[in-house]
């Protein structure tokens, strides 16, 4: 017997839209755990999680630990700054020492497209992906749906344009897997410069002006101008990007409705997104970051379901 | 030696789930002295569905609204691993304070008493009540756990492995108490 998401989240791409439905509707109470005076539940008792941090994050990593924690489960961080990682030891190798001390599961971040992957191949326990390379952070993208359906009810039918650098974005990929299955409609906007070649064969429409996605869409998810990515001269400056492709409160104004703007953190603020926007009222940023707890925590209660030796363990039950 | 039915048994019809629900009302008062402080928490999901006909039959008969809420205790189940791939989580709804408060627990079916233990947990989460009072429709034996109702609507002598379905208007169409016996071969 595997969890319903089977053995690991590592992203998106190949969850089915009831997996995700799941996910979402698992999230919902979760939110009130968070809401509590003690803001604990047994549920994940016993477990030990290792978060295994190869890439500096600060809201992943303490929104993953929060969501252990609030489940009770026992955690370890371990980052490749000052691990045995620096002395020379290959990612698995790191897995396998962690795992023959009895760990349930772990979730990594890791520099590399495909490093959660190459780790959920080699190791039993259950592998979440919070970050691999330019490839998925299905989490956020899972966090990002869920701040969609709270506003829009529904996700099927809705406008969703993802602005900025989606070349460097692991976010834009779980977006649009995920937004494409529950049945939105998908743009992305920005330079030509900063956006994948062959987007298109993702299904999505390609806007190179804001003003135009402003008006198409319902919501827009801006992105993080990854200027520690950039290896290449993509643009011409930070400022002539805000001029050209910047979210304010200007250009908001001209948009035929209400549009809800999302943007996964941290921002650059007077870049891709200017101050007013990002505090004013369309913006849904810090409710993106309390959906962040709740989502993972359902992530993680839904794969430690549906372990047949500890349900072995476990006998007896019902009322 | 003739084997046993396996027709399910309607024990209880919905007159006397009302009737029995009345009686358990007038219990709940009797036993907290009035309704002030009084709170009335039902276990997902019959159990809720109960409470809330319990707060109306209190309602009507003291002219006093008394506080429900409802639980959902998966998630302080012992038992992860056993519920299944797709567990399902429920809402928990207590947004008032319930310190210093009767808290009267409601539940459809009291059998092993491990519900009961979880919700018990979950209340402890919330606050401190003065006390706690257990009120189930339905007391089937079979504990597994030094766990006693207080207040209880019918007692059942079932087999261990029979079910006793609970049924309610909002979610199964229609209202009863129904004892499905296992089939012969069931294996335990």
């Amino acid at each position: 017997m595997t969890s319903a998401l089977g053995k690991d989240l590592l992203g998106l791409e190949f969850l089915s839209s009831e997996q995700i439905r799941l996910i979402l509707d698992t999230a919902e109470p979760f939110k009130e755990i968070s809401e509590r005076s003690i803001k604990k539940v047994p549920a994940l008792r016993g477990s030990t999680i290792v978060n295994l941090f190869f890439e500096n994050s600060t809201r992943t990593r303490i929104s993953f630990e929060f969501a252990e924690k609030r489940l009770s489960a026992d955690t370890v961080n371990v980052s490749a700054l000052g691990s045995s990682v620096q002395k020379g030891e290959t990612l698995v190798d790191t897995a396998r020492n962690l795992e023959a001390m009895r760990i349930d599961m772990v979730v990594i971040r890791h520099g590399a497209s495909g490093a959660a992957q190459f780790l959920a191949d080699r190791i039993e326990s259950n592998v979440i992906n919070a970050g691999d390379g330019l490839h998925e952070h299905p989490t956020q993208g899972l966090l990002d749906l869920l701040t969609l359906r709270d506003r829009f009810g529904e996700l099927a039918g809705k406008k969703v344009c993802i602005c900025g650098d989606v070349l460097h974005s692991r976010v834009a990929r779980s977006n649009i897997w995920g937004l494409k299955k529950m049945g939105a409609e998908v743009a992305v906007c920005g330079p030509r410069s900063l956006l994948p070649h062959g987007i298109e064969e993702f299904g999505v429409t390609v806007f190179e002006r804001i003003e135009d996605a402003i008006q198409w869409a319902d919501a827009l998810n801006v992105l993080r101008l990854q200027l520690e990515r950039m290896t290449a001269g993509y643009i011409p400056s930070s400022r002539e990007y805000n001029r050209v492709f910047g979210v304010t409160r200007e250009r908001l104004e001209r948009a035929p409705h209400d549009i809800l703007i999302l943007h996964p953190g941290p921002m650059n603020r007077g870049v891709e997104i200017d101050s007013d926007v990002a505090d004013g009222p369309h913006s849904v940023i810090l409710h993106q970051v309390t959906n962040g707890v709740a989502i993972r925590m359902a992530v993680l209660y839904l794969l430690a379901g549906g372990r047949p030796e500890l349900a072995e363990a476990a006998k007896g039950g019902a009322r | 030696m003739p084997s046993r039915t396996t027709e399910p048994k309607t024990v209880l019809t919905a007159p006397a789930v009302e009737r029995t629900l009345r009686r358990m009302a007038d219990q709940i008062v009797e036993l907290n002295d009035g309704t002030d402080r009084l709170v009335i928490v039902g276990i997902q999901r019959r159990g809720v569905q109960l409470s809330r006909r319990i707060s109306a039959l209190i309602e009507e008969s003291e002219g006093e609204r008394v506080l429900q809420g409802s639980l959902d205790i998966t998630l302080y189940r012992d038992d992860l691993q056993t519920v299944g791939p797709r567990p399902v989580v429920g809402p928990t709804d207590i947004p008032w304070e319930i310190d210093g408060r009767n808290v009267v627990i409601v539940d459809d079916v009291l059998y092993t008493g491990r519900t009961v233990r979880a919700a018990l947990d979950e209340l402890a989460d919330f606050g401190r009540p003065a006390h706690i009072v257990l009120a189930v429709l339905i007391d089937r034996g079979g504990r597994e756990l030094p766990i006693q109702p207080d207040i209880v609507g019918k007692k059942l002598s079932v087999e261990p492995r029979d079910r006793v379905d609970v049924l309610v208007e909002d979610l199964d169409g229609r209202t009863a108490v129904v004892v499905v016996p296992a089939l012969e071969d069931e294996t335990p």
